[in-house]
Order: C-alpha cells, then sequence, then structure tokens
C-alpha cells in the first residue's frame, strides 16, 4: 500500500507450513479496493491456511512471507460463529461501543429488522448467517474475508445470499475474498477468479464480460482437475 | 382442503421422539412426595415403630411446638447464617481461582495442583486442624463450609472455562476485543453453564459441611438441635432436623435451578 495507492492487499512469497508440508509455497497476490475475488481450489489445497494468514489468525503456523492488509478486516467463518449467550443485535456490535443504532441498520440491510432480541439458537442457518454478514459489514471493513460462507446452505438460499452479498457488497464497497469450492458461486459473484494449486496461484480469471462464461467455467474446471462435463 | 382436517388424530399427534418431553410443573417435587406418602402408610398400618422412627404427623406437632418455643427459629437462623457466610466467602474464592487458573497457564501452574490436592483430603480429615487454628467458634464453621464450597465451584466453573470452544476465542481476536471485554462477553458468559453446575454442589455441599460443623461442640444450630435430642432419644426432634435439612437442600437446589433456567434462557438443551 505503501508504494501503489491501488493495492489493497500485497502478498509476496507467503509461505505456510504445516509440519514438514508446505501448504503454501512463495504465494503472490495483489487485491485492488473494492475488487472482488473468488479463491477456488480442491479440499485441502490451502484455502482457509491462505485466508487465516490474510486475517491474522495463523500466528501459530510456521512460515514466511510479506502480507500486507488494511487495518479494518472482517471474516465471515463457515459456521455464523455467533456468541449463543449474546443477542442477535449484541452479536452484530460485538466489540463496538454506542453502535446499537447502527447494529440495528445494519441487521435491517441483512432483511433481519426486528429479530434483534432473538438469540442466535432462534434463527434458521441461512438467518445465522445474514447475521455474521451484518456483523462484519457494521464494521465498514475495506476488505471482507469469507471462507465458504454458504457452504452450509441450502441451495435456494444460497442464491439468495449471493442477491445479497452483490447488493451489500456495492453499498460498503469492501474488497472481498471469497474461498468457495463452487465454480458456478465463484463466476456469478467475483470479478477475479484464482485457482488455488500446489501452494500457489494457478489459474487467474477476469470476469469483465469479454468471454463467454460457459468458457471461462470450462478453463477453471481444467484448473481444478477437472475433466470433461462432471461438475464439482 | 379438509384433506389435514380429516386426517385421524393419531397421525397429526407430533411424535415425542427422544426428547424428555414438555415441563411438567413442580416436577421436582414428585419424587419426594412419594417418600412421604410411603412412610406415611408404613406409619399408619404400624410397620414402623414410632421409638425407631416417629411418624409424619408426629413430626409436624413437634416442629409445630418447637416453633412456638423459639428453638426452631433460633437455631435455624443460626444455621443459615453459618452456610450463607460460608457461601458468602466460598463462591467469590472459587470463582476467582477459577479464572486465575482458567485465564492464565501460570495461574494454572500455581493454584490447580494444591486445589485438587484439598479436593482430595476429607472435609472431617481438616477439622482438627482447623479447630486448632480458629478454636470451636463460628469463625471455624464458616471457614469449614466456605472451604467444602469452593472446590465445587472451582472445579466447575475452570471446566466451563475451559471447555469454551476456541472458535469464540478466534472470533474474539477478529473483532478487536480487548482483554476486558473478552472476559465480559466471552468468557464469564461461557463459563456460566459451569458455574451454575458448581453453584448447585455448593449450595448442598454448603449444608453437608454444616452438619459436620455442628455436630462438633455446638450451642446452636439445627445439628446442635438434633445432637441434642439424640442424648434424650427423641426421633421426632432429630427427625425435625432432617427434614428441614433437607428442606433447606432441596429449596437451595431449586432456586439454583431457577437462576440457572434464567441466566441461560439461551440455550436449549435436551432439558429447556
Ligand atoms: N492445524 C493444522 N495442523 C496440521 N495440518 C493442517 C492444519 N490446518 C490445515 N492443515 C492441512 O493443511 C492443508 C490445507 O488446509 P486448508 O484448511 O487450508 O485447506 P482448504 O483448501 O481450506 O480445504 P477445504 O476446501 O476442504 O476447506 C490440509 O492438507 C490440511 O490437512
Ligand atoms: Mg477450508
Amino acid at each position: 500500500m505503501a508504494t501503489d495507492t491501488r493495492r489493497l492487499i500485497r502478498v509476496e512469497a507467503l509461505t505456510r507450513r504445516y509440519g514438514a508440508r508446505t501448504i503454501l509455497d512463495a504465494l503472490d497476490l495483489e487485491i485492488e479496493p473494492g475488487e472482488f475475488v473468488a479463491l477456488l481450489g480442491q479440499s485441502g489445497s490451502g484455502k482457509s491456511t491462505l485466508l487465516r494468514a490474510l486475517a491474522g489468525l495463523d500466528g501459530d503456523v510456521a512460515g514466511d512471507g510479506l502480507v500486507e492488509v488494511p487495518a479494518q478486516v472482517s471474516v465471515v467463518f463457515q459456521d455464523a460463529r455467533l456468541l449463543p449467550w449474546q443477542r442477535v443485535l449484541d452479536n452484530v456490535v460485538l466489540g463496538l461501543d454506542g453502535a446499537a443504532a447502527r447494529g440495528r441498520e445494519s441487521l435491517a440491510e441483512v432483511g433481519l429488522a426486528g429479530r434483534e432480541r432473538a438469540w442466535p439458537n432462534e434463527l434458521s442457518g441461512g438467518e445465522q448467517q445474514r447475521v455474521a454478514l451484518a456483523r462484519s459489514l457494521v464494521r465498514e471493513p475495506r476488505l471482507l474475508l469469507a471462507d465458504e460462507p454458504f457452504g452450509a446452505l441450502d441451495a435456494l438460499t444460497r442464491v439468495k445470499m449471493h442477491v445479497l452479498l452483490r447488493r451489500l457488497v456495492e453499498q460498503h464497497r469492501p474488497a472481498v475474498l471469497l474461498v468457495t469450492h463452487d465454480v458456478d458461486e465463484a463466476i456469478a459473484l467475483a470479478d477475479r477468479v484464482l485457482v488455488l494449486d500446489h501452494g500457489r496461484i494457478a489459474a487467474e480469471q477476469r470476469l469483465d464480460g469479454g468471454r463467454r462464461t460457459t468458457e471461462i467455467r470450462a478453463e477453471l474446471l481444467r484448473a481444478l482437475g477437472v475433466t470433461g462435463e462432471e461438475r464439482t | 382442503m379438509t384433506l389435514v382436517a380429516t386426517r385421524p388424530e393419531a397421525a397429526v399427534r407430533r411424535r415425542r421422539r427422544l426428547r424428555p418431553g414438555p415441563r411438567i410443573t413442580l416436577g421436582f417435587l414428585v419424587g419426594p412426595s412419594l417418600l412421604l406418602a410411603l412412610w406415611s402408610v408404613a406409619s399408619v398400618t404400624g410397620l414402623l415403630d414410632p421409638r425407631f422412627l416417629s411418624a409424619p404427623w408426629t413430626v409436624v406437632t413437634t416442629a409445630a411446638e418447637l416453633i412456638e418455643s423459639g428453638r426452631l427459629q433460633d437455631n435455624l437462623l443460626a444455621s443459615v447464617r453459618r452456610v450463607l457466610l460460608g457461601l458468602a466467602f466460598g463462591i467469590p474464592l472459587g470463582t476467582l481461582l477459577a479464572l486465575v487458573s482458567g485465564l492464565s497457564r501460570w495461574g494454572e501452574a500455581v493454584i490447580d495442583g494444591p486445589v485438587q490436592i484439598k479436593r482430595a483430603v476429607p472435609a472431617l480429615a481438616l477439622m482438627p486442624l482447623l479447630i486448632l487454628w480458629l478454636g470451636i467458634g463460628e469463625g471455624m464453621k464458616v471457614t469449614v463450609i466456605a472451604l467444602g464450597v469452593f472446590v465445587p465451584i472451582y472445579v466447575h466453573t475452570h471446566n466451563g472455562l475451559r471447555s469454551i470452544d476456541s472458535r469464540y476465542v478466534e472470533l474474539a481476536e477478529t473483532v478487536g476485543l480487548g482483554r476486558g471485554a473478552f472476559v465480559r462477553k466471552v468468557v464469564l458468559p461461557g463459563a456460566l453453564p459451569g458455574f451454575l453446575l458448581g453453584m448447585r454442589f455448593a449450595v448442598t455441599t454448603a449444608w453437608l459441611y454444616l452438619v459436620v460443623a455442628e455436630l462438633i461442640n455446638s450451642t446452636t444450630g439445627i445439628g446442635y438441635m438434633m445432637d441434642l435430642a439424640r442424648t434424650y432419644g427423641q426421633t421426632d426432634v432429630i427427625l425435625v432436623g432432617i427434614v428441614l435439612y433437607g428442606l433447606l437442600g432441596l429449596f437451595s437446589d431449586a432456586g439454583v435451578r431457577l437462576v440457572e433456567r434464567r441466566a441461560l434462557s439461551w440455550r436449549r438443551t435436551l432439558a429447556g
């Protein structure tokens, strides 16, 4: 960021190891402000490891490399991760002082106005994930990290969440790094899709309308090691 | 469509499956009432010799006499006071030690060992030492209760603390909670179920240790009243004492459970 104002995230030669296994191997990555990046990769390829490195949650993992991320980073996990003993609104404004009004607005944005006093246990899986989104966005992050946030949701809810996420991202304009294993989800949401393989970014596709999505989809699937017409 | 309405009642009725079913009002009184009924029947039929065990109604009339003379209230007050004081010292002590030992490895290294040792030593074994140090007055009795109470509070709170899901700790880190807010929003509520379980053991333990303390060299209290009755062979007075201890234990447990249900209303478990 110091050298180039257009870069929001700069990752250089990032290496992460678990024991003798190198999961991330001199990985380079840049993300611009407001850019929506989707990260694909086979199971175990290190997507979560990369995300945790960006979120600063991997203090106990061996490795080195340069990671530059903005101060305001929000994380959405695969599980909604709401504190069960805090009411919905208190979960949204967790760690923020005097932000109740903003929290209410944020809940209204995700379509949960009126549920402020509910316990997380009383919400459906999709609603819980929406609370988690509200909790992330109320902090006005410059970077939103999301690790398969819709992985546990059914197909219909997932599509609704896609629409919601797009709308919220357009309003709040954070950069997004979305980890997913769903090629169609990546294509539907992202400006740029990356494929992680063997510890590095092995393929990259821009979705700027220049090419047909079927073509892009086929290439991404190939990069993921899926041949023929089988789906991930 | 009337299709649903005409279905036979049995088919519409929701299956209970594996949950214990809806809560029974005053359910905790059912078991004790049954015991009381059994005791009454045995007394009426003469199966129970009154010299061996007085009938329930004798116990009631004796209790009435004891209340009339004021003896019951005085002794009850002395006992309740000891228990409350013991709890007042024991609960904060146990909670504080659990917090220190649960939140830092050094705290655990220093505190956990001695507490486990104290746990292994029977309370009665400590009595001679406590009597030597503190005499046989109120201080000794309250100390005995407090020492008994702090152990379950410590053990269960500590366990509750340590079993807080590490994912919540991670969440606290990502939203940038400070140490104080972390303790308030994550640690304390997370350890509350453990603490309350500890409380349930603590209140019953408190009455237990009260008996131990009061049977030795006491001039007031329910235990003293019972010990005196023993020398005169008054089983009815002894029974009044036993029933009193039982009731006090039962109601303190019910009280804690009530608090538990209020405080843990966010939990939907088998019991909810
Ligand atoms: N705490 C850990 N200790 C040891 N190995 C780990 C640990 N966490 C992850 N790994 C290993 O690192 C590799 C990458 O894990 P990671 O969770 O980043 O994969 P992923 O790409 O997110 O996979 P998925 O799509 O299944 O979530 C895996 O092989 C995993 O076994
Ligand atoms: Mg993962």
